[in-house]
């Protein structure tokens, strides 16, 4: 559960609101994706729970971040260490910069193993390449003697898996990990991602900037912009009734394979606002077709909207019914 | 192995090169070796007669090739002022010049790695800041006056160390050590300083890398991030600097040896230049030439070490 976490970076004169106010829970077993824009402070969340935010960050009370029953935040630095690659796996965006390029994988995969759980070499050798299979790599036996520039991005990915399993997680957090790969393995990686989430029965946060990529394989979806969540639902619930004009142009942005007119991605008009000069009021303002004088004086904040556990900001929502 | 086979062809075309550029750089010298061994006295005649000794009247490309046939049986050929051999004067010199720049380049390792670790791991800490300021001032110091300083507490006050001498290896190892650790310890105040910035500076790049973030959520301690993940693709920068130093240190610790009265190949250059000892300034620059060049050929097969992907490989699809 994630309660009010804020994540503040002074840069220079100003603070940089990464991450604001944001709150969600996620069950066992349940995925919860995340999507926005580039920069509206997904990574930093993810960061944030896994408590990797860079030195000079601040998380300003009464930000918390309960995992089974502990606030992580009241923990000491070594028994948090021990919770990350631990109880915590994750998985990164870009697998070709994510794993040592001076390292064999094996090695790279037996550590957490040796460190969280004690295992001796050979037993962390023997579950390497067990979890190397698991993650759909054939001849793992002898991959598991690469250097990570002999693998490709989407085998390397498997690895950056593989690693984020190694001591069976009860959550893995999943930061775009296929916006680095080609169209076609990224429907593979996701596909592997859910099915390891099903078997081993783990709660996930899968992040996306993509909307698409969310369909079909969250239970429940949070749209984030501007470092807070602005719309959230079960996934079925939110694509069937988007209440915010910011999530339709999510979904409008979503690349159609099918329709060759629309290949090319459709970009949200305006830019994604300077997280350090956030204006009063709604953050979408500038970039709304529908602001009015409220929208600029006072900042909508998320409410239900009385059906199925979908919650919105917004001080006028889209009208409910099929999007178009 | 075919990459540092490659590396070593190369080597040996680059030391023939050297050769040949040490051979013809006395043969251009205006004053002929004649001279040199005659004197300032010497009649036209006596000068012709050295001339035909020393077989200077052959053309060139003779007497480079009688010279470095010579050379690779070992053959140095004799001194001009003294008429000892010179190969025997250089392996005479060679054990301390050796023995300063290993224990030279060893207390400098020893400074800077750790040094530059705790710097990069707490950029602008309190730790950094002394350090970097320590650095630069030690640099604006010359090595010979930090010498003198080391010398006036450490040899004449305290009396642990011998202020000036050599005590060869035969002597047993501890003189010997003792012998050499001023000389040492006061080029080693000097060179870790450079090697220490390059290291934290590509230390403090890597560190920003994904891999290392990995590392972090893996839940591994801090010594572990920096040794095991940091420091290994950190050091290509730091391993130029090192074999640069090593090979400046062959000939060119020709000051701190003369301090301390140690007979390396940096005062043997020294004196033969002063005494127009042209075939043993020879000696000595064929020396330090190919020193410098293996030493270079060393760095490149430790380039393939550190990095894999230097060593080449396939990709594997799929
Ligand atoms: N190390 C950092 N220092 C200062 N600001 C940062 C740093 N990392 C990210 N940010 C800022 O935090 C915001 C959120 O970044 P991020 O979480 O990476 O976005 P996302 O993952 O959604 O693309 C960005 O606006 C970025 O400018
Ligand atoms: S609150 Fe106003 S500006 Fe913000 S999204 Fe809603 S209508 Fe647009
Ligand atoms: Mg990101």
């Amino acid at each position: 559960m994630v309660d009010r976490l804020s994540v503040h970076l002074p840069c220079g004169e100003s603070i940089v609101r990464a991450v604001d106010e944001v709150s969600f829970t996620l069950e066992r077993g349940q995925t919860l994706a995340l999507v926005g824009e580039s920069g509206c402070g997904k990574s930093m969340l993810c960061r944030a729970i896994m408590g990797l935010v860079p030195g000079r960050a601040l998380l300003p009370a009464p930000g918390r971040i309960v995992f089974a029953g502990q606030d992580l935040g009241a923990l000491e630095a070594g028994e948090r260490a021990g919770l990350c690659g631990g109880r915590i796996g994750m998985v990164l965006q870009d697998p070709l910069s994510a794993l040592n390029p001076v390292m064999k994988i094996g090695r790279q995969i037996a550590e957490p193993m040796r460190h969280h759980l004690g295992m001796t070499r050979v037993q962390a050798r023997q579950r390497s390449i067990e979890l190397l299979r698991a993650v759909g790599i054939a001849q793992a036996a002898t991959r598991i003697d690469c250097y990570p520039h002999q693998l490709s991005g989407g085998m390397r990915q498997r690895v950056v898996i593989a690693i984020a399993l190694a001591c069976e997680p009860q959550l893995l957090i999943a930061d775009e990990p296929t916006t680095a790969l080609d169209v076609t393995v990224q429907a593979e990686i996701l596909d592997l991602l859910a099915d390891l989430q099903q078997e081993r029965s783990m709660a996930m946060i899968l992040v996306s900037h993509n909307l698409g990529v969310v369909a079909g394989r969250a239970h429940e979806t949070a749209v984030m912009y501007a470092g807070r969540i602005v719309e959230q639902a079960p996934t079925g619930e939110l694509f069937a009734r988007m209440r915010m004009r910011y999530t339709r142009a999510l979904f409008d942005a979503i690349p159609r394979l099918d329709d060759p007119a629309q290949a090319t991605l459709t970009a949200i008009d305006g830019q994604s606002p300077d997280l350090a000069a956030l204006p009063d009021g709604c953050s979408f303002a500038p970039r709304c077709a529908h602001a009015e004088a409220r929208c600029t004086g006072e900042a909508p904040t998320l409410v239900s909207d009385g059906h199925a556990r979908h919650r919105h900001a917004c001080w006028f929502p889209c009208a409910v019914g099929p999007t178009a | 192995m075919r990459f540092v086979g490659g590396k070593f062809l190369h080597l040996i075309v680059v030391i023939l090169a050297v050769t040949v550029l040490t051979f013809a750089m006395l043969d251009l010298l205006p004053t002929s070796a004649a001279y040199a061994v005659a004197g300032a006295n010497a009649s036209a005649h006596d000068i012709a007669a050295i001339q035909e000794d020393l077989g200077l009247g052959d053309p060139a490309l003779v007497r480079y090739g009688k010279w470095l046939a010579g050379v690779l049986r070992g053959d140095l050929g004799v001194s001009l002022v003294s008429g000892q051999p010179v190969a025997q004067a250089v392996a005479s010199h060679l054990p301390a010049t050796v023995e300063l720049v290993v224990l030279a380049q060893l207390f400098t390792l020893l400074i800077a790695v750790p040094v530059g670790l705790f710097s990069a791991w707490r950029v602008d800490s309190r730790f950094d800041r002394f350090c970097s300021a320590l650095g630069f001032g030690l640099t604006s110091i010359p090595s010979f006056a930090l010498a003198m300083v080391l010398v006036y507490f450490l040899a004449l006050k305290l009396k642990w160390f011998p202020a000036v001498g050599y005590a060869p290896l035969s002597a047993g190892i501890w003189p010997n050590l003792k012998s050499l650790f001023l000389p040492a310890v006061s080029l080693a105040l000097v060179e870790w300083v450079i090697l220490m910035r390059v290291l934290r500076s590509e230390l403090i790049a890597t560190l920003q890398e994904d891999f290392i973030l990995l590392a972090r959520a893996k839940g591994l301690p801090a010594w572990k991030i920096l040794l095991q993940h940091a420091l290994r693709p950190s050091l290509f920068g730091a391993l130029t600097v090192f074999g640069l130093q090593v090979g400046n240190l062959i000939g060119g610790a020709v000051i701190v040896e003369q301090l301390f009265a140690l007979p390396g190949i940096g005062r043997l250059l020294l004196a033969g230049i002063f005494a127009q000892d042209f075939t043993m300034v020879q000696g000595c620059v064929l020396l330090i030439a190919v020193a410098y060049v293996a030493v270079n050929f060393l760095v490149d097969v430790g380039y393939g070490l550190l990095d894999p992907r230097v060593r080449c490989g396939g990709v594997v699809r799929g």
